[in-house]
C-alpha cells in the first residue's frame, strides 16, 4: 500500500523495495532510499517529538544535518539503542524501532506540556535567580535536595543506552593530495578539476548519496543533460579514476593542525549485510596536502510567533522531500520567504499537485527571475507581507498573514514553508583557525584568509548560483592540485542552464512589533525565543558568548546551525550595534555529533592498552603465579603453592631466597643503550652521579632528577665500553626517561655525539639472588670468572650463559649476593628453565614483585614512585652521597641550591618499627608527633612502604618524616583512618577496618618507634670495608630493621644488611637500586 | 534587584521587562585604588571580596575579552578539596566551604552540587596513593573515604568493575562533598556582586603595558582604552600570566599547555556523581542539562592554542568507554580546549612580586575552577593588605623561584 503522501513517481527511492519500521510502536511502511524523516512524512506523520523545555509538539524543520527538532531514539537490537538521532539523517532499514523523546507518558499526551503554560516564569536564565532556598538543613540544602533532582529529571533529551554497545568501530590513517569536503555541485567540480592532472583526490560527503543539492534538482541542465543524469555520469567518471576515492556517508567533523582532518564514515547497511565483521563506523585520520571545503550552505529559518508547529518547515527541505524522496509535506502549503530560492520549492510542489495557497514574500518587492516564474505559473505572490503567527498546535493549520492591501487573516495550510535565506557553512574553515569576515550587503559571514592549506568553494563562501558555484569549485580544485604540486590542466567548467540565481535574505525577528512577547523560536531544540535573547541583552549580556551561555541558544545538538545567525541579529538589534561588533561564537569540532565508540575504535578490552609480557611470563603463568599490572606490563606478583595465600607465599619466597637462592624475572626494567664518544659526558649531565671515571666493566647506581631537583628515576648503569653504557631505569619510568634524555639531547646538548636506543625488549633479565646464587649459575657461565675478585660487586661482564650471549651484572636489590643475567629474549625462557632445573638441588625459589618489594624494604632501598612522590630530593632520601660533588652541572643541580630545598624541617626518609610487631601500618598513613592529636594536626610525614618482614618476623615500615634523621630513636604516631580499607600485606588483599562514628580520626592506631639505626658507624661497618656511601645506606636500612636486641628469631645468616649482622657478610651489601615498579603515572 | 522565587514570579507576570542589568558596562575611570587584570572567576571574585571584606570599592576588573571567557568558561566544573598537601588542602577546603554558601552569598544560583567525586584506583600504586590521600584528608578534617569496587559501583551504577577489563578497578576514594557547579554562573554571580558594590568591570579592554614609577612601583596600566592609573595591580590572567607579568619585567616559572574537554549530547540522568581516573586519564560527570562532561589530559607540548589534538580525544574516549561501556553509543557534541598555566610543583602562586604594588595569582594548572572562591578570597586579602593571606603564605614567593 502506497503511503498517502508519496508521489506516484519520481525521486530516488525504490518503490519496489518497501521497508517496515515502527514509530512509538506503530508500524509504518517506507521505501529503500528513504530517511526516517521522509518515510514518516510520506505517511503524513509530522508530530514526532516534544521540545526540551516547554514540551511543545515538534516536527521536521529540515531535511539534513541541521535538524534541531526531529530527534528520536533508535533501537537496532540489544545494546544497539542510540538516543537523539536526527530522523532526517537516519537511513531507513527493515525493522527499525523508533521512539519519540522527551514526553511522558506519550507523545500525544505529555504531562510536561504544562511547562508551556508556565513559560512566563521560565525566561532566559531564570534558574540562576531562584531555587536557592529555603536552606532548612544546612547550606545549599534546597538546591541539592529539592530543586536539582527535579531539574535533572526534567532535562536531558533521549533515554541513555542501558547496555554496552556490541558494535565495532575501525580507525585508519591516510593521506592524499587533495581532500574535497562536500560532494555537491562545487565539490564535484572541484574533485573533477583536482583529479584531472593525476592528483590523489578524496571526495567525501556526509550523505549516503553524493550530489548535494543536485539530488533534488529537477529543473537545471548541466552540459546539456538533466542534473541527475550529469550527476550519475560524473560520479561514475570519478569512481573510474584510479586517483580518486569517493567516500559517501563520511562526515569531515574536525579540522586540526597541519591539515589533519578527522573523517567519520558510517558503514552502509549493504556492506554490513555482506560482511558480519564490518564495523559500524570508521574513523579516518587524514593528512591532506590541500583541502577544498565545499560544505554548502544551510537554509535559514524565519523567526515569528509559533514558528515551531509541526508542519512549519524550511522551504528547500520540502523541495528535497518531494524531489529526492517522493514525499509531499502536505496537501496545501503556504510559503513565507525573504529569498528567491523558496519559489523553486513552490514551483516544484505545484508541479507535483500540491496546492500552493500563497507565497508571502517579506520583501517589499519580489520580482527576480524565480518570483516571476512563479507568477507566470499562476501562483499567488504577496509582496511586502508580514507573518504574524502560525496557527495550529500539533500540526500547523494556517499562516496568519498581512500585506499592503491584504488584511490580516489566516490562510489555511497543512505545511508552512519558510526561507530566510542561506547561511554559508564556515565551520571547517573556522576550525582550521581561519577567521570569518562579515559581508554587510548580503548579511553573511564568509571565510576570510586561510591559515592552513585550505580554500572554500561554492555556497560555503557565498557563491550560491549553480553555475557560479560549479565554476568556483572547478577553480578551487585546480588551485588545490597545483599547490599540491600536481599538474592541473585547465578544464571547462560545466555549462549550466535553467538555474536562475536566487537572491535575498532576512535576519532576526520577523514578528510584528505587537507580537514581540509571543514565542518566536530562534533555537528550536533548546526552546530559546527571540524575547529570551532580548532579555539576556537587557540583563547586561553584551557579548554573543554571554547571550549564548545565558539563553543556551546555539548550545543544542545542532550547535546553532539554525539558530546562530538569527540570535546574533536579534542581539545586535537590541544592542543597537552591528552584527560583527557583537561577534560570532567559536566553531568547534565536531561538525555534527560523532559516536564515542568511533574515537575509542578497537581500544577496548585487551586492546585498550597493549599488554606487555616478558619472555618468562608464560612460565610464571604455568607455575600458577598471580600477576599485577605495572604500567603496561603484567608482572608476576607472587607464586602461591597449594592453598597458600599471598602472605604465606611471599613469606616463603623471601625466606627461601635469603636462605638459599631465588630467581626473579626483572625483564620489565627499562633499558637504554647510551652510545657515543660523549656518552659519559651525557650521563654526567643527566644523572647526579659522576660517570667519567667509572671503569669499563663496572656498574654504578644512578640517580636522575627532574629540573626541579626532585628524584625522577634511578637504576644501575653499567659501562660496557668507553663509549657504551647499559642504562637501566624503573619499569614504569622507561619511556619517560628516554623522552627526557632525547629532549635534552636534541634541544640542550645537540653538540654531544650520543645515540640513545631503547633496549628494554632486547634484554630479558633474570635476577638470581641469595647466598647460593653463584653456586647456581656458575656451571652455566662461560667466559666469565665469577670469583669475588674477578667479578666484584657492582661489576658487569660479557660472556655466555647457557650458551647464550649475556651481560652478567653482579648487583643486588635484596641485600644478598646476587646476579642479574641479561640475555636475548628469544632464549630467555630456556635459560630460565635451565637454571630453574639446576636450582632444584639448591632449593631455588621463584619470587615475584611483592617479595622483591619486601626484601628491598628490609634492605632499606627506595622505590622511586612509592617512597618518593616528586617532592623528594636526594638529601631527603638520604642519598646525598649519590651527588657528584665535583660535577659542574647536572639536570636539577640549580634547583637543589634553592633555599627551600635545604631548609630545616624537610621530610627525610627513615625506617619505622611499630610497637606492636604484628601490626602493619597502612601505606600512606599520616604520621603525627604526638599521641593526643586532634583533627587539623600537622602531619610530620607519612608511611611510604610497610610490610610484614619475614626476615625479622615482624612488621617494618619506611616513611618520610620531618627532620627524620634527627629524630632517630623518637616515637612518632600514626593518625587513624576511620572508615574504609587498607592494604595489608599479611592478607594480600584489602581488609576492612570497621566503620566508626564521626568523620574525624579519633584514635591512635599505633605508635611507631624509630630506632636509631647506625649506633655507630664503626660498630656496624668495619673500617676500610665499606665506602662512605655504603655506610649511609646501611644506616637507613637498619632503621627499619633494628631488632638486634630481641629478634623473635635470628635472621638468616644471609640477611646481612641488618644491623644484627653488620660485619658478617658485608660483601653482600649491594648498592641501592630500585625498580619503581609501582609507577606508571606520567 | 534581589533574585528570588518571588522576583521571578513577579517579573514573569510583568513580561520580564523589569530585570535590570546584572552588571554595568562602564568606561574606565582615570584611576582606581586597585585594578585586577582578568575577569574570570578568580579575578571577579577577588574584586568582589576586596569590596565586600576590605572596603576597597574603587576597583576595576579589566579583561581583553568577555568576562568569564577564559578557563572559567571552559572547564569541566569539578569541585573537590581532597588534595594531598596541607597547603593545598587549606586553600581548596577554604574554597569548598565558600562554595557551600556561595549561591546565598551572591544571591545567584551557581548550582553547586555536592554529588560526590570518586577517584578510581586501578593498581597497587593507585591504592597506595589514594589511601595516602584519604589518610591525609581525614587528619585535616576533610571528608574522603575509601570504597571497595562494589561500593564504587553502588555509588555510580554505570561503572564497569569487571575484573577482566584491562585495568580493573580495585577501589576508589570518594569525597562526598565534592561535586560540580555551573561555571558561567560563578563568573556572572561574582560580576553582579562586585558591580553592585561599585566595582567597574571593563570588558574588551586589553592590557598592553604596565607602567612603573621612578621607584619601580606600579603606576598603572596601558590598555586598549588608554592609560589607567593604580598603585595596586593584581594579575589573574590564567593562560596569559607570563605575557602580562612580562610587561612588568617579571619572569614567571610557568609553562602553558592546552587542556581539552568535551561533552556528549544530553541524555536523561545516567550518572549521579563525578568519576575520575588518573591512571587511565579520564574523568566524567553529567551536567544538569544531561550532557556527559568529559575531561582529557593536557597536550604533551606547550602552546597558546585553545584547541588540541585529535589523538587526545581518542585516548580520552577510549578510556571513558572502557570505564563506562554504556556510553559508547552516545555521541560527542562539542570538543574544546583551554590553556592552563603550570608551575614546577603543580601548585599555585598567590602573592607579592618583586615589583611593589604588583600581585599575582596564577599557576592553578588543571585545578583552577574548584579553587575559585578560595583563591579569590585569599587574593583579595593579598592585594588589599599588601601581605599574603595566611593560607597563601606557604606558597613560594616568586622572588625566589627559578627565573624569578
Amino acid at each position: 500500500m502506497t503511503a498517502r503522501f508519496r508521489t506516484a513517481s519520481g525521486g530516488r527511492v525504490d518503490r519496489a523495495r518497501p521497508i517496515r519500521f515502527t514509530f512509538d510502536g506503530k508500524s509504518y511502511e517506507g521505501l529503500a532510499g528513504d530517511t526516517l524523516a521522509s518515510a514518516l512524512i510520506a505517511n503524513g506523520v509530522h508530530f514526532v517529538n516534544r521540545s526540551y523545555k516547554y514540551h511543545r509538539p515538534r516536527g521536521f524543520l529540515s531535511a539534513g544535518a541541521e535538524e534541531p527538532n526531529a530527534l528520536v531514539g533508535v533501537a537496532e537490537g540489544p545494546g544497539r539503542f542510540a538516543p537523539n538521532l536526527r530522523a532526517t539523517q537516519t537511513p531507513l532499514i527493515e525493522g527499525l524501532a523508533v521512539t519519540s523523546q522527551n514526553r511522558w507518558p506519550s507523545l500525544a499526551f505529555d504531562v510536561g506540556a504544562v511547562n508551556d503554560l508556565m513559560s512566563p516564569f521560565y525566561g532566559a536564565g531564570f534558574y540562576y535567580k531562584t531555587f536557592m532556598g529555603p536552606n532548612l538543613f544546612g547550606k545549599n540544602w534546597a538546591w541539592k535536595t529539592i530543586y536539582e533532582p527535579i531539574v535533572r529529571r526534567a532535562a536531558g533529551l533521549g533515554q541513555p543506552p542501558t547496555n554496552a554497545d556490541p558494535d565495532a568501530y575501525a580507525q585508519y590513517y591516510d593521506h592524499c593530495d587533495v581532500l574535497v569536503i562536500g560532494a555537491g555541485p562545487s565539490g564535484l567540480a572541484a574533485a573533477r578539476a583536482a583529479a584531472a592532472g593525476g592528483a590523489e583526490v578524496i571526495l567525501c560527503d556526509e550523505q549516503a548519496e553524493m550530489g548535494g543539492s543536485l539530488l533534488a534538482e529537477t529543473r537545471a541542465t548541466i552540459d546539456g543533460a538533466p542534473a541527475a543524469e550529469w550527476l550519475a555520469r560524473t560520479l561514475a567518471d570519478l569512481a573510474a579514476l584510479p586517483n580518486v576515492r569517493l567516500m559517501p556517508r563520511t562526515q569531515a567533523f574536525g579540522y586540526y593542525a597541519q591539515n589533519f582532518v578527522g573523517l567519520a564514515e558510517t558503514v552502509s547497511q549493504d556492506e554490513r549485510a555482506r560482511n558480519a565483521d564490518a564495523p559500524r563506523e570508521r574513523l579516518w585520520q587524514l593528512r591532506a596536502r590541500e583541502v577544498v571545503i565545499a560544505a554548502g550552505a544551510i537554509e535559514r529559518a524565519l523567526v515569528f510567533p509559533d514558528n515551531d508547529r509541526p508542519g512549519v518547515m524550511l522551504a528547500e527541505a520540502a523541495r528535497v522531500y518531494l524531489n529526492r524522496y517522493g514525499a509531499k509535506v502536505g496537501e496545501r502549503v503556504v510559503l513565507v520567504t525573504a529569498h528567491d530560492s523558496a519559489y523553486r520549492a513552490a514551483l516544484d510542489l505545484k508541479g507535483a499537485g500540491v496546492e500552493v495557497a500563497m507565497i508571502a514574500d517579506l520583501r517589499a518587492k519580489a520580482d527576480g527571475a524565480l518570483p516571476q516564474a512563479a507568477r507566470a505559473a499562476g501562483l499567488r505572490v504577496l509582496a511586502g507581507a508580514t507573518i504574524h503567527a502560525a496557527a495550529g498546535k500539533r500540526r500547523v493549520a494556517g499562516a496568519r498573514l498581512s500585506a499592503p492591501g491584504f488584511a490580516e487573516q489566516t490562510v489555511a495550510c497543512d505545511a508552512l514553508l519558510m526561507c530566510g535565506g542561506w547561511t554559508p557553512s564556515v565551520h571547517l574553515h573556522s576550525q582550521s583557525r581561519g577567521k570569518v569576515v562579515w559581508e554587510e550587503a548580503r548579511g553573511l559571514f564568509l571565510p576570510g584568509d586561510s591559515v592552513q592549506r585550505e580554500r572554500s568553494a561554492g555556497a560555503c563562501r557565498g557563491v550560491f548560483g549553480l553555475a557560479q558555484a560549479m565554476a568556483d569549485g572547478a577553480r578551487a580544485g585546480a588551485d588545490a592540485a597545483s599547490r599540491a604540486g600536481r599538474p592541473s590542466p585547465t578544464m571547462e567548467a560545466p555549462a549550466v542552464a535553467d538555474a536562475p540565481e536566487a537572491f535575498g535574505g532576512a535576519l532576526g525577528d520577523q514578528s510584528p512589533p505587537a507580537a514581540r512577547k509571543a514565542k518566536a523560536f530562534v533555537d528550536y531544540q533548546n526552546d530559546v525565543c527571540a524575547k529570551d535573547i532580548r532579555l539576556a541583552v537587557q540583563e547586561g549580556m553584551r557579548s554573543i558568548e554571554h547571550v549564548k551561555r545565558y539563553t543556551t541558544t546555539g548550545m543544542a545538538t545542532d550547535q546553532g546551525k539554525i539558530a546562530n545567525m538569527n540570535a546574533l541579529a536579534i542581539a545586535a538589534d537590541k544592542l543597537g550595534r552591528s552584527v560583527p561588533e557583537v561577534g560570532l561564537t567559536t566553531f568547534r569540532q565536531p561538525y555534527t555529533p560523532v559516536t564515542f565508540g568511533l574515537f575509542a575504535g578497537a581500544s577496548r578490552g585487551d586492546l585498550f592498552d597493549p599488554v606487555r609480557k616478558t619472555p618468562i611470563h608464560d612460565w610464571a603463568a604455568s607455575q600458577g603465579a598471580a600477576f599485577e599490572d605495572v604500567g603496561l606490563w603484567k608482572r608476576a606478583w607472587y607464586f602461591p603453592q597449594g592453598r597458600e595465600d599471598m602472605h604465606a607465599a611471599v613469606r616463603r619466597e623471601c625466606r627461601q631466597t635469603r636462605a638459599s637462592v631465588g630467581m626473579f624475572d626483572a625483564s620489565t626494567l627499562g633499558k637504554i643503550e647510551v652510545v657515543g664518544p660523549d656518552a659519559a659526558r651525557f650521563l654526567e649531565r643527566l644523572y647526579t652521579n659522576p660517570w667519567a671515571k667509572l671503569e669499563v666493566g663496572r656498574c654504578r647506581y644512578g640517580l636522575m632528577l627532574n629540573e626541579q631537583g626532585f628524584i625522577m628515576d634511578d637504576g644501575v648503569i653499567a659501562r660496557i665500553a668507553a663509549d657504551r653504557f647499559h642504562v637501566t631505569t624503573t619499569t614504569g619510568g622507561a619511556p619517560r626517561v628516554l623522552n627526557h634524555m632525547e629532549d635534552y639531547l636534541q634541544t640542550e646538548f645537540p653538540d654531544l655525539k650520543v645515540w640513545l636506543t631503547s633496549t628494554t625488549e632486547q634484554w630479558a633479565v633474570i635476577a638470581v639472588q641469595g647466598p647460593k646464587s653463584r653456586e647456581l649459575i656458575a656451571p652455566f657461565v662461560e667466559g666469565i670468572d665469577l670469583s669475588r675478585e674477578a667479578t666484584p660487586h657492582m661489576s658487569v661482564r660479557e660472556g655466555r650463559v647457557c650458551g647464550a650471549p649475556a651481560r652478567l651484572m653482579r648487583v643486588s636489590f635484596t641485600g644478598e649476593l646476587g646476579f642479574e643475567i641479561n640475555v636475548p629474549p628469544d632464549v630467555a625462557r630456556s635459560v630460565w628453565e635451565t637454571l630453574w632445573a639446576a636450582g632444584a638441588a639448591l632449593g631455588v625459589v621463584a619470587y615475584g614483585t611483592e617479595a622483591m618489594h619486601v626484601m628491598r624494604a628490609e634492605k632499606g632501598y627506595i622505590i622511586v614512585g612509592q617512597d618518593t612522590d616528586g617532592t623528594v630530593t636526594p638529601d631527603d632520601a638520604g642519598m646525598g652521597w649519590a651527588i657528584g660533588k665535583a660535577k659542574a652541572d647536572f639536570v636539577g643541580k640549580r634547583s637543589l641550591a634553592r633555599a627551600d630545598l635545604s631548609a630545616p624541617g624537610r621530610k627525610q626518609f627513615v625506617g619505622l618499627l611499630t610497637e606492636n610487631p604484628r601490626v602493619v601500618p597502612m601505606e600512606g598513613a599520616q604520621i603525627v608527633a604526638r599521641a593526643d592529636y586532634a583533627v587539623g594536626e600537622h602531619a610530620i610525614g607519612h608511611v611510604t612502604s610497610a610490610y610484614d618482614s619475614p626476615a625479622l618476623d615482624r612488621s617494618i615500615a619506611l616513611a618520610v618524616v620531618e627532620n627524620g634523621r634527627a629524630r632517630m630513636g623518637e616515637t612518632v604516631f600514626i593518625a587513624a583512618v576511620v572508615a574504609g580499607q587498607r592494604r595489608d600485606s599479611r592478607h594480600g588483599l584489602r581488609s576492612r577496618v570497621p566503620r566508626q562514628e564521626g568523620r574525624a580520626p579519633r584514635w591512635l592506631a599505633l605508635s611507631l618507634r624509630r630506632r636509631a639505626a647506625a649506633r655507630s658507624r664503626g660498630a656496624r661497618c668495619p673500617p676500610g670495608r665499606a665506602s662512605r656511601s655504603q655506610s649511609r645506606r646501611r644506616r637507613r636500612a637498619s632503621s627499619c630493621a633494628a631488632t638486634r636486641r630481641s629478634p623473635r628469631r635470628p635472621a638468616p645468616p644471609s640477611a646481612s644488611p641488618f644491623p644484627a649482622h653488620p660485619a658478617r657478610r658485608p660483601r653482600a651489601r649491594g648498592a641501592p637500586r630500585s625498580g619503581s615498579d609501582r609507577t606508571n603515572g606520567y | 534587584m534581589r533574585f528570588s522565587l518571588l522576583s521571578v514570579a513577579r517579573q514573569g507576570l510583568a513580561g520580564n521587562e523589569g530585570w535590570p542589568e546584572q552588571w554595568r558596562s562602564p568606561e574606565p575611570k582615570a584611576a582606581y585604588d586597585a585594578i585586577v587584570v582578568g575577569a574570570g572567576g578568580h579575578g571577579l571574585g577577588a574584586a568582589y571580596y576586596m569590596a565586600r571584606e576590605h572596603g576597597l570599592r574603587n576597583v576595576a576588573v579589566l579583561d581583553k575579552g568577555w568576562l568569564g571567557g577564559g578557563n572559567t568558561g571552559r572547564n569541566t566544573t569539578i569541585i573537590r578539596s581532597n588534595y594531598l598537601w596541607e597547603e593545598s588542602e587549606a586553600i581548596y577546603e577554604h574554597a569548598m566551604k565558600l562554595w557551600e554558601g556561595l549561591a546565598e552569598e551572591l544571591n545567584y544560583n551557581v548550582m553547586y552540587s555536592a554529588r560526590g567525586v570518586m577517584m578510581l584506583a586501578h593498581n597497587t600504586h593507585d591504592v597506595q596513593s589514594f589511601q595516602r590521600h584519604v589518610a591525609a584528608n581525614q587528619l585535616a578534617g576533610i571528608d574522603n573515604e575509601w570504597l571497595t569496587p562494589q561500593e564504587a559501583k553502588a555509588f555510580c551504577p554505570i561503572l564497569n568493575i569487571e575484573k577482566t577489563i584491562r585495568y580493573p578497578i580495585v577501589g576508589a576514594a570518594l569525597q562526598r562533598r565534592g561535586g560540580t557547579a555551573r561555571h558561567d554562573a560563578v563568573a556572572w554571580g561574582y560580576a553582579r556582586g562586585a558591580d553592585r558594590l561599585g566595582v567597574d568591570i571593563i570588558q574588551n579592554c586589553e592590557v598592553k603595558g604596565i607602567r612603573r614609577d621612578a621607584s619601580g612601583a606600579v603606576a598603572g596600566v596601558e590598555t586598549t582604552k588608554g592609560f589607567i592609573a593604580t598603585k595596586k595591580l593584581g594579575v589573574v590572567a590564567a593562560g596569559n600570566t607570563s605575557v602580562v607579568m612580562g610587561m612588568a619585567g617579571v619572569r614567571m616559572p610557568l609553562e602553558s599547555y592546552p587542556l581539552q574537554a568535551l561533552v556528549s549530547e544530553p541524555v536523561k540522568p545516567i550518572m549521579p556523581c563525578v568519576v575520575m581516573s588518573n591512571t587511565i586519564h579520564a574523568y566524567m560527570s553529567q551536567s544538569d542539562k544531561g550532557e556527559m562532561v568529559i575531561g582529557a589530559g593536557t597536550d604533551a607540548y606547550t602552546s597558546y592554542s585553545q584547541t588540541g589534538g585529535l589523538h587526545i580525544a581518542n585516548h580520552t574516549l577510549d578510556a571513558i568507554c572502557e570505564l563506562f561501556p554504556v556510553v559508547r553509543r552516545l555521541r560527542m557534541l562539542r570538543n574544546w580546549g583551554g590553556i592552563v598555566d603550570v608551575t614546577p610543583d603543580r601548585s599555585p602562586i598567590i602573592g607579592k612580586t618583586p615589583v611593589p604594588g604588583l600581585f599575582v595569582n596564577c599557576g592553578w594548572g588543571t585545578g583552577g575552577f574548584k579553587a575559585t572562591p578560595g583563591s579569590a578570597h585569599v587574593f583579595a586579602h593579598t592585594v588589599a593588605t599588601g601581605e599574603p593571606h595566611p593560607i597563601a603564605a606557604p606558597s613560594i614567593s616568586i622572588a625566589s623561584a627559578p627565573g624569578g
